[in-house]
């Protein structure tokens, strides 16, 4: 699961300040937000790619705020995705498990398993220049969950799709959630999304995280810890 | 309803008179390096190319060029790729005194940079490693150290430049996959650069040939020694046998013609990031 406790993160001239919440092992929390919120901000502190000035990260039971990126056990899917323009779509796919030297033949199961549930097979000799966006979607997807990571983080993973690449991407990202059970925190400024995926949904408004009902009534820091309690995992 | 109209009085300037002066600015340049070429060519003969080239001391120096500018590009590279990235990537103390000491080369005069070499060499240290591990002054490594002083310094911010362009988000996703920094660098960046250093190993290797000034001062001008092609080009022109210093000169011109075809074509070849 994801913890996150009192956390202070500053980037540029831009701050979060005592950001605090949890996502229970298994679901799939939506956190929502305005541009410059502070959502990406969030997800980098989370994977590791922003330093913290106070407070802390736990992932699966660990205090992981001082731990380097490369050992958090985070999938991440950036808003830019950021693939590689030199290796093929199945270099992606294998890129984690290359860095953590699985033997060749685990290597081509694992991308196997992963074109097939990414619809990639026929896709694994193209580079990202020859992709659309959906694919290059699914690409970077598939790059993030190759090495079974327990904590998936998306961050607007759909902005840039078209309607109906969107529609299918949602059926995608359920299907993920399903075959994997991977604790998910996506970030979107689309609610219609929102409400399709969550099982939670937190708004960031304000430097603040609350939850909103999903049955639209009533709304409060329901996820806030009470003040004094510590957050545990 | 009102609408707005382009009005067929519009008058729209002509775009002749810009490519005009494009092509004349240009052009000017062109013509001046292509006179200076055909302007060789003319004066030389067949036979004073053959001559040339059948002279040991100029066979020797050319053989020297070729071997000297080689090993200088793969000490160049060494150097800028990892310096080039730490510039590019990194902020720490002190970088801005570094990045103004790798243009130091770049700015001095040669013969300046020749003199700073030959004074380096007659420190204590300088003088012990002469003495104990193998001569440099006035030898065979003054004239790569020489060389290698100079077109560095190019490669560093060919690199730096090829560096800062490459996303740096690429490698903090590689991160998040597991990869440390070496790994990321391997093969997410590495092979991204792959132009930039073809480009600087050209520039490297052409400016290790056109090498004079350092080596006339560090490494001296002596025939079947130290002796490079520019250096040939000098000792003909001093002895009034401009004839063999063209002709040494037209073989300096086709080898970089040489290299630069062969980069051309190697860069014509599709990049990944090429739609």
């Amino acid at each position: 699961m994801i913890a996150i406790d009192n956390l202070c993160v500053t980037a540029g001239k831009f701050a979060l300040e005592g950001i605090s919440f949890q996502v229970a092992a298994g679901q799939y929390a939506v956190l929502m937000g305005k541009t410059g919120s502070g959502k990406t901000t969030l997800l980098e502190a989370i994977c590791g790619l922003k330093r913290v000035r106070s407070g802390t990260v736990w992932l699966l039971g660990r205090d992981v705020t001082s731990t380097k990126a490369a050992q958090r056990g985070v999938g991440y899917v950036p808003q830019d995705r950021a693939l590689f323009p030199n290796l093929t779509v199945w270099d992606h796919l294998a890129f984690a498990l290359v860095v953590r030297r699985w033997d060749k033949r685990r290597i081509a199961e694992r991308v196997g398993e992963l074109a097939d549930l990414l619809g990639l097979g026929h896709l694994l000799d193209r580079r990202p220049p020859g992709l659309s966006g959906g694919e290059a979607q699914r690409v970077a997807l598939g790059r993030a969950l190759s090495a079974h990571p327990q904590v998936l983080l998306l961050d607007e993973p759909l902005s840039a799709l078209d309607e109906s690449t969107r529609h299918e991407m949602h059926d995608l990202l359920a299907a993920v959630r399903q075959r994997t059970g991977v604790t998910t925190l996506h970030v979107t400024h689309n609610q219609a999304e929102a409400l399709k995926l969550a099982d939670r949904l937190l708004t960031l408004k304000a430097g603040r995280i609350e939850e909103v009902p999903l049955d639209g009534r009533g709304n409060g820091a329901v996820s806030q810890p009470a003040p004094g309690a510590e957050v545990r995992p | 309803m009102a609408h707005a109209t382009i009005s067929s009085k519009t008058h729209v300037r002509s775009d002749a008179p810009f490519f005009a002066g494009l092509i004349i600015l240009g052009g000017v340049y062109v013509l001046l390096i292509a006179a200076m070429l055909a302007a060789e060519v003319a004066y030389t003969s067949p036979d004073d190319l053959l001559g040339a080239l059948g002279s040991e001391k100029i066979r020797y120096a050319i053989k020297l060029s070729l071997v000297s500018c080689s090993i200088t590009t793969i000490l160049a590279l060494w150097v800028a790729v990892p310096l080039g990235y730490l510039m590019a990537r990194y902020r720490f103390p002190g970088k801005w005194l570094i990045d103004a000491l790798l243009d130091i080369p770049i700015v001095l005069p040669p013969l300046v940079v020749g003199l700073a070499l030959l004074v380096l060499f007659q420190t204590r240290l300088a003088r012990a490693f002469e003495d104990n591990v193998f001569a440099v002054t006035y030898a065979i490594p003054s004239v790569i150290l020489a060389q290698f002083s100079v077109a560095t310094a190019f490669a560093v911010r060919t690199m730096l430049v090829t560096f800062e362009q490459i996303d740096s988000r690429q490698e903090q996703v590689a991160l998040t996959l597991g990869s440390s920094r070496g790994q990321a660098f391997w093969f997410v960046v590495l092979p991204q650069a792959r132009r930039g250093l073809v480009t600087a190993a050209t520039l490297s290797w052409a400016r290790a040939l056109g090498e004079f000034g350092p080596i006339l001062v560090f490494s001296g001008s002596t025939r079947m020694r130290t002796e490079v092609l520019p250096t040939t080009v000098y000792l003909e022109l001093s002895s009034s046998n401009v004839e063999a210093a063209v002709a040494v000169s037209l073989v300096m011109i086709v080898a970089a013609a040489v290299v630069l075809l062969i980069v051309r074509l190697f860069g014509m070849e599709k990049s990944p990031t090429q739609l």
